[in-house]
């Protein structure tokens, strides 16, 4: 089962349509032991970074140490920025810290938000695009991204006048700066993938 | 390279998707249920929900019906209408609504635009403006409210300026004027707020060919089309316009 941590913080209920719609078990919740029990994470959100860091409060240590432990984590949008050091999103404000780097403004010559279907182009080694070979498009809507200084986290990158992080994985921590849940068939693929890599497929 | 979007917008009245012109004469379009269904497998890159019922009614009645159309589109989802609060905002994200576009509220409070995108990221906030062109001075479009019923004094792109600074970070530009008639978007109106601004302007109102989606995207400066009264009645669908689109290289997501 997958627990999509219910933090009062954006569409939850988008993330749980999608996994429903792939015949996947997934639950909403806050509760410690539900999330303990899971066999995947998934942190959504659509939120302002020091909003969702402050709803999120106590769970940040347990879903940390989860990851830390190995379970499958998945960061979507500002769940995955969440992943990083910090943020600089009306104000500074501290991530998760799983992942180095930090989240600072797409730069202002291009139209801010990064709003729309841009493309991705899987890497081979990475288990979220997992047999999508084809570069697909995937739906951003964010104005920060992360600039990511981790030498162990492999990174697929959209054009946005730069190369732009639109998923980073490391080890058992996964993150998607585009919203996998609202990006048509290749973004229930992506959760598709997710899906196999908590029951231990991929 | 980020594509350009077709986004279809069902305007919702008790229950149904209807359409009319220049916001009278609403003809029957369908179950939002079953168009939003058909317009995320279709390949629409977007779908908008307003909620034009006239009088004021229970809003539980909306977030439900909300909630149904969420079910099936996986693609992303804004809903508008009526919405005064970030509590209402709030309400309709947990119910399947990435995002949500804010009008009438946004005129008489301006600070709802500040206080959701704090709370929800800007990219959550869409400013719908329904402009009207000045009568007394050409190339200046008026600002109207609650569902275009209400001119003000407010200039469209000196309200969609101030709206990017509070926090929007979008806008819906609805032409009252070319609304529902199918003669063309109003780029002038279009081109007018998208060079003033940062943020992605969606064209709203007086699609009736391809070639209008071209224009309001070339001569409009337009990041994204919205489209109702051609696709609800069959006359084209979001295949034939991106195929169009993309034949006269603009990019987007096939």
């Amino acid at each position: 089962m997958i627990v999509i941590i219910d933090y009062n913080v954006g569409n939850v209920k988008s993330v749980c349509n999608a996994f429903e719609h792939i015949g996947c078990d997934a639950e909403l919740s806050c509760s410690p032991e539900v999330i303990k029990s899971a066999d995947g994470i998934v942190l959504p959100g659509v939120a302002a970074f020091g909003y969702a860091v402050n709803a999120l409060g106590n769970l940040a240590e347990l879903i940390k140490k989860l990851a830390l432990e190995g379970k499958p984590l998945l960061g979507i949008c500002v769940g995955f920025q969440m992943l990083f050091d910090k943020s600089c999103e009306y104000g500074e404000h501290s991530g998760l810290g799983l992942i180095s780097g930090n989240v600072v403004p797409i730069p202002s010559e291009q139209i801010i938000p990064h709003m729309g279907w841009n493309l991705v182009k899987p890497p081979k080694d990475m288990d979220l695009f997992n047999g999508l070979d084809k570069e697909k498009h995937f739906y951003f809507a964010h104005s920060f991204y992360a600039d990511v200084a981790d030498e162990q986290a492999k990174i697929a990158y959209t054009d946005y006048g730069f190369d732009l992080p639109a998923s980073v994985q490391k080890a058992n921590v996964y993150g998607t700066q585009f919203h996998p849940e609202k990006s048509g068939e290749a973004g229930l693929a992506v959760l598709k993938n997710f899906a196999k890599i908590c029951e231990k497929e991929i | 390279m980020l594509t350009k979007r077709v986004i279809p917008c069902l305007d919702v009245k008790d229950n149904r998707v209807v359409k009319g012109v220049n916001f009278l004469n609403l003809r029957d379009a369908g179950d939002p249920v079953e168009l939003g269904a058909r317009y995320s497998q279709a390949g629409a890159d977007e779908l908008v929900f307003l909620d034009i019922t006239a009088t004021i009614r229970s809003r539980k009645t909306i977030v439900e019906l909300v909630s149904e159309v969420a079910k099936n589109v996986f693609i992303p989802f804004t809903v508008g209408g009526g919405i005064r609060t970030v509590e209402q905002i709030d309400e309709l994200l947990r119910s399947g609504a990435e995002k949500v576009s804010v009008n009438t509220a946004a005129v008489e409070n301006p600070d709802l635009l500040s206080q959701a995108a704090k709370r929800f990221g800007n990219q959550c906030v869409v400013l719908a403006i329904d402009a009207r062109r000045s009568k007394e001075q050409t190339e200046k479009w008026q600002v109207c409210v609650k569902a275009g019923s209400q001119m003000t004094d407010i200039d469209v792109v000196d309200w969609a300026v101030q709206a990017e600074k509070l926090g929007a970070g979008e806008i819906l530009l609805t032409s009252m004027d070319a609304d529902g008639t199918k003669a063309g978007y109003d780029n002038e109106l279009n081109k007018a707020v998208s060079g003033a601004v940062n943020i992605p302007v969606i064209a709203s109102g007086g699609a009736g060919t391809l070639e209008h989606l071209y224009d309001a995207i070339i001569n409009g400066g337009a990041d994204a089309v919205l489209v109702a009264s051609i696709t609800h009645f069959g006359n084209y669908t979001i295949k034939q316009i991106k195929e169009y689109l993309a034949s006269r290289n603009i990019a987007v997501n096939m």
